[in-house]
């Protein structure tokens, strides 16, 4: 489909993000980019939301992407506008977020010269991006605008960056429709190899304690695939546990999920992945926060892995039968072989025997606190929250540290989509932006940042946007005082030295609210806890709750670093700690 | 912390005593602006090796250029390479020659000796090089550049004899491979 009439590079770049079906354009404008800006201006299929930072773009877009399963899209201008991306794309690197992120350049004739707010942005880009471009020529703009699309949401999803030099976007450029493009190299293999599936088949069948390991992959592979994979795990009646990036790919309340596993997982979805003897990793990629000690790691398990990566495979973990393809598509080859089956499927006996064992476990009640009269624990907070919400659909998003791990303990995903926290890279400051991101894509609907005072500061500015654009997020702050999971590792691995951890000089978040012309609300009294929750959910306004919590309070289970799955602290036993502590090996690593 | 092997280390890689291979990659790339940058900081980023790197464009219509990499490291990693390049958007084709079965390896090497004019050394370099077949494409009264082609190793003996006989400059492309027989690259 060519056009007759010419068109300038930024009426292509609109005209392409509206063929792609973008509705929503996170941005922030800047010299680079104001041809795009005015074009923006002059049409109405597009939606931009202005953010105060273009990290909070970013993650807002990630936020949008996550929570709808489309690309979410970005445009910033150059030079400091690309640079402060950079964090955002790092983070959708690393939980593989579908991101388009359009930056402005100085004109193809100025690069390279240290122009005004010129920086080389696909050099910085280079790492932390699944791929990008830099657009010198007119002929080739609207290809690379689809082919980006393509890139960013195909086999493991990522971010793309499209550098675009201002005398582009000014510039005639001829317009392609996506229809027509196909990339020459980039096509990622979306079935599973027939021999494999047999092969995984009757390790499943056969296993006397299996275990299923699912990760965030099953979400990236869509609904559909969610709902083979759930149905799957039901069909053979197998333990499953998923990663911090997997919850909701089970339903949190199903009976068969053992709780999220890793450093802050439970105690029986680790003891689980310690004994088992299958191993069934979907989408997951045996990351140091989920195996803990590598040479203790589920020791004598026959692994099964399917990834759509198959870099992710073997990385880490030697597994023994590698499974390349999508989520969807795979589970889907092994419903069929798994019903087709002739020979026993399940071992019924040993099943039961691993169940029992799996309630001994259990029974441990893990992720026991005592709640008392006085002082709000954040486990509280969060299991309140989750009663008081779960009734309507929620979407939740988180920052990063103690706040984030027991929302991920205690608060339960029954659907896919509708939990986003930053995995990979652990960036504070992540959820907010998020938020706002969820709820651009999903307007009516109850969106909580659960977040701690720390987190929250690094990206408070964004605020204003869900101010501005009349986007009701609720900020769910559980304050106490504390880089919270830092002050934790001091106390546990430093002696208590609490250095550069306590957080001074917070500002009156409530007051705070209101110059933002948000809602402020405050407690400390556990009994008034529910009362601000209702309030806060009924609010048609952007809140900051302001939860002050226990500031001793400690994130349990934890798996210490250099430790193996069965070797977990638990939260009764932590003052043992010491004694049986951590090795002096143990201590350099994160 | 020594040799990767910190007991317990979760960030490090865990080495169950496998042994360091050198091995050979053919990639086949798109030949456009950028790409060997996203070789070299995939290499440089993930901390692989890298002990030779080649580039041209090698299709009739130039739009594909062939890198040859020689590297080392153990067979998780080589095959974590493998995968890593393969994961580039632009890459096309990955194939590890040393894998993959038999292939001929060659290696070029300019070699300047200085040595002074009329001297013994002087006529034995020229002698040590037609036994290697090296062949000289410039000369002054004190000094050749041979023109040496072969595998590395036979590359490595040449400059090690010429070492001895007076003052040496080199320069080597690096490794470029291809299959024997009839089979794709």
């Amino acid at each position: 489909m060519t056009t007759e009439r010419a068109m300038t590079g930024a009426e292509v770049i609109i005209r392409s993000l509206i063929d792609q079906g973008v509705e929503v354009v996170f941005g922030y404008p800047g010299g680079a980019v104001l041809p795009i800006y005015d074009e923006l201006f002059k049409q109405n299929e597009l939606r931009h939301i202005l953010v105060r930072h273009e990290q909070g773009a970013v993650h807002a877009a990630e936020g949008y992407a996550r929570s709808t399963g489309k690309v979410g899209v970005v445009l910033v201008t150059s030079g400091p506008g690309a640079t402060n991306a950079v964090t955002g794309l790092t983070d959708a690197l690393m939980d593989s977020v579908p991101i388009v992120c359009l930056t402005g350049q100085v004109p193809t004739h100025l690069i390279g010269n240290d122009a005004f707010q010129e920086c080389d942005t696909t050099g910085i880009t280079r790492p932390c991006t699944k791929h990008n471009y830099l657009v010198k020529d007119t002929e080739v703009l609207a290809r690379t605008m689809h082919e980006a699309f393509y890139v960013a949401r195909s086999g493991r999803p990522g971010p793309v960056v499209v550098d675009l030099p201002k005398d582009i976007q000014f510039a005639e450029c001829p317009y392609i429709g996506p229809d027509a493009i196909k990339h020459a190299s980039y096509r990622p293999q979306l079935k599973g190899a027939t021999s494999s599936i047999e092969e995984a088949i009757e390790v499943i069948a056969n296993a006397k304690r299996p275990i299923f390991y699912g990760g965030g992959g099953i979400i990236n592979s869509g609904p559909a695939a969610v709902k083979k994979f759930t149905d799957f795990v039901r069909a053979t009646g197998y333990p499953c546990t998923l990663t911090l990036m997997g919850l909701g790919a089970l339903p949190g309340s199903d009976p068969q999920f053992v709780g999220m596993l890793g450093m802050h997982g439970t105690y029986e979805a680790n003891m689980a992945m310690h004994h088992c003897d299958a191993l069934i990793c979907v989408g997951a990629r045996f990351d140091d926060r989920i195996t803990g000690r590598l040479d203790a790691f589920s020791p004598n398990s026959t692994k099964i892995h399917i990834d759509i990566d198959p870099s992710s495979i073997n990385k880490n973990v030697r597994v023994d039968i590698p499974i390349v393809g999508d989520v969807g598509t795979v589970i889907q080859q092994m419903k069929t072989a798994w019903k087709a089956r002739k020979k026993r499927r399940t071992n019924t006996k040993a099943l039961r025997a691993w169940w029992e064992q799996i309630e001994a476990w259990q029974d441990v009640n893990c992720l026991a606190y005592s709640q008392d009269k006085k002082t709000i624990k954040p486990q509280y907070a969060i299991e309140r929250l989750y009663e008081l919400t779960k009734d309507r659909e929620t979407f939740i998003t988180t920052e990063v540290g103690q706040h984030q791990m027991w929302a991920a303990q205690f608060y339960k995903f029954e659907k896919p989509n509708h939990w986003m926290t930053s995995g990979g890279l652990g960036t504070m400051g992540y959820g907010l932006p998020s938020a706002i991101g969820v709820q651009v894509a999903h307007p009516g609907k109850l969106v909580v940042d659960i977040s701690g005072e720390a987190s929250f500061m690094m990206n408070m500015q964004e605020i204003a946007t869900a101010v501005q654009h009349r986007l009701p997020i609720k900020i769910f702050i559980l304050n106490n005082q504390y880089m919270g999971m830092v002050r934790q590792w001091q106390e546990l691995l430093h002696g208590s030295r609490y250095s550069e951890t306590y957080m001074d000089s917070l500002p009156d978040f409530v007051k705070l609210a209101d110059s933002f012309g948000a809602v402020g609300l405050r407690t400390y009294d556990p009994a008034d806890l529910d009362g601000l929750i209702e309030e806060m959910i009924a609010v048609d306004r952007p809140v900051i709750a302001d939860i002050g919590v226990d500031q001793t309070e400690n994130c349990f289970p934890m798996i210490p670093s250099g430790s193996a799955h069965n070797e977990m602290i638990l939260g009764a036993e932590a003052k043992g700690f010491g004694a049986t502590g951590v090795s002096e090996e143990g201590m350099v690593l994160v | 912390m020594a040799n990767n092997t910190q007991p317990g280390a979760a960030y490090n890689f865990l080495d169950v005593g496998d042994k360091e291979e050198r091995h050979i990659f053919a990639v086949l790339v798109a030949n456009e602006p950028g790409v060997l940058a996203r070789v070299i900081g995939l290499f440089s980023g993930r901390g692989y090796n890298i002990e030779s790197l080649t580039v041209a464009a090698v299709s009739e219509d130039d739009s594909l250029s062939r890198i040859t990499i020689v590297t080392t490291g153990t067979p998780m990693i080589i095959d974590q390479i493998r995968h890593q390049l393969d994961r580039l958007v632009p890459v096309h084709e990955v194939h590890d020659l040393t894998e993959e079965g038999a292939h001929v390896e060659r290696d070029l090497a300019l070699v300047k000796v200085i040595s002074k004019s009329r001297s013994h050394e002087r006529r034995e370099s020229l002698r040590i090089a037609e036994v290697f077949g090296a062949e000289p494409v410039d000369t002054t009264t004190s000094s050749f550049v041979f023109q040496m082609t072969g595998s590395p190793g036979k590359v490595d003996a040449f400059i090690d004899l010429m070492r001895e006989l007076g003052k040496v400059e080199i320069v080597r492309s690096g490794s470029v491979a291809i299959a024997r027989g009839a089979q794709h690259i």
